[in-house]
């Protein structure tokens, strides 16, 4: 195989690499986020004088579990302009 | 915000070149200049701001401006009281001090892309332009994060062992997690817990910077793709809109890292405090 492949395969699999690195990590921060929001909202609803502090829980949480996530997309979106496995070939 | 991007042609470039530190070498190290300057200034601007407020603060009516400096002195205050129980004398002032340096550092990040790429090229013309780097973000840069995640991590030592002295901090960590009765079990269970503790404390400051971290990394690049790729006249109105919408959205992402950084080092303080 000449270079031009080479190049063209690590490109290939980098790309089914981010989409796998966005899309499954979206796919978790966003099953989580929602769990946490439906039982933030039911729990509200139970006990509404305990919104102000849940509130301030339950955006603590958000981000925590969306830190995940934009790590992830940092990394991938670091792949997809910067590509450290392809510098090998200069 | 994006006009200036298409002189260096490509947007792998065009990112690139933004993505690039001012770089010196200072005693055989490399050092980031770009996020030394900001976060200094940064920080410098938070001391004088609100130690200017402070000595001027009255017991009477307060002002527009001492009525917000006491506002976030006193979220900041009532978030520590939440998690430590105890002389908050240090660990208040700290989280304060945390909270607004990373939400300024954080800020500049809400700064158009290009201000200073267009600054330069008034003054120094394109061919400077092209040469100059400067990055606006020093949270954006993880050296800058693991410093402060790394501070952090030597304060919840020094607070452990002030708090249970250094019998005791040692005696933690050879035993804490697995207990046993018996002299053997003991000692079975050393090297168990020698690595779990380990886990648990190095975890800590790598995932506090990484969080705050890649946040911000990702914003920015967010905020590069917008202005790269939407770079014609005809595109100019949806690059603004595009951007004023990640704009709107990034403030509630800068405001919510320099809030978990800031209760994160706190509950680790807190935690470092509290005896197994």
């Amino acid at each position: 195989m000449d270079m031009h492949q080479f190049i063209a395969l690590i490109q290939a699999n980098t790309a089914v690499g981010i989409g796998l690195m966005i899309g499954l990590g979206a796919l978790g921060a966003c099953v989580g986020i929602g769990i946490m929001g439906s039982k933030f909202l039911e729990s509200a609803a139970r006990q509404p004088e305990l919104m102000p502090m849940l509130q301030g829980r339950m955006f603590l949480l958000v981000g925590l579990i969306d830190a995940s996530f934009i790590i992830g997309l940092a990394m991938a979106l670091f792949f997809a302009f910067a590509n450290p496995l392809l510098s090998r070939f200069g | 915000m994006s006009e200036e991007s298409g002189a260096s042609g490509g947007l792998s470039e065009y990112i690139g070149h933004h993505l690039t530190h001012n770089t010196g070498t200072v005693l055989g190290g490399s050092f980031h200049w770009d996020s030394w300057l900001v976060s200094i200034g940064l920080g410098l601007l938070f001391v004088l701001w609100f130690g200017m407020r402070a000595r001027r603060a009255t017991s009477g009516v307060p002002g527009r401006g001492q009525a917000f400096v006491e506002l976030v002195i006193e979220f900041v205050d009532g978030q520590v009281k939440d998690v430590f129980h105890g002389d908050r004398r240090f660990l208040a002032p700290l989280a304060l001090s945390i909270f607004m340096w990373v939400f300024f550092m954080n800020a500049m990040d809400l700064l158009p892309l290009d201000i200073g790429n267009g600054l330069v090229t008034l003054f120094g013309g394109h061919e400077v332009a092209h040469h100059t780097y400067f990055r606006m973000v020093p949270t954006a840069d993880l050296n800058t994060t693991v410093a402060m995640a790394l501070c952090v991590f030597i304060l919840t030592i020094f607070y452990s062992i002030k708090a249970k002295g250094f019998g005791g901090f040692g005696k933690e960590l050879l035993t804490a997690p697995f207990h046993s009765d018996s002299m053997v079990g003991k000692i079975a269970m050393v090297i168990p817990n020698v690595i779990l503790n380990l886990v648990e404390y190095l975890s800590k400051p790598v995932s506090l910077s990484m969080r705050l971290f890649g946040n911000m990394y990702a914003g920015e690049l967010v905020f590069m793709l917008i202005a790269g790729l939407l770079t014609s006249w005809l595109t100019f109105l949806p690059g603004v809109l595009f951007g004023a919408a990640w704009g709107v959205f990034h403030i509630l992402i800068i405001l919510l890292q320099a809030f978990i950084f800031m209760v994160l080092s706190v509950v680790y303080i807190a935690m470092a405090h509290e005896h197994h």
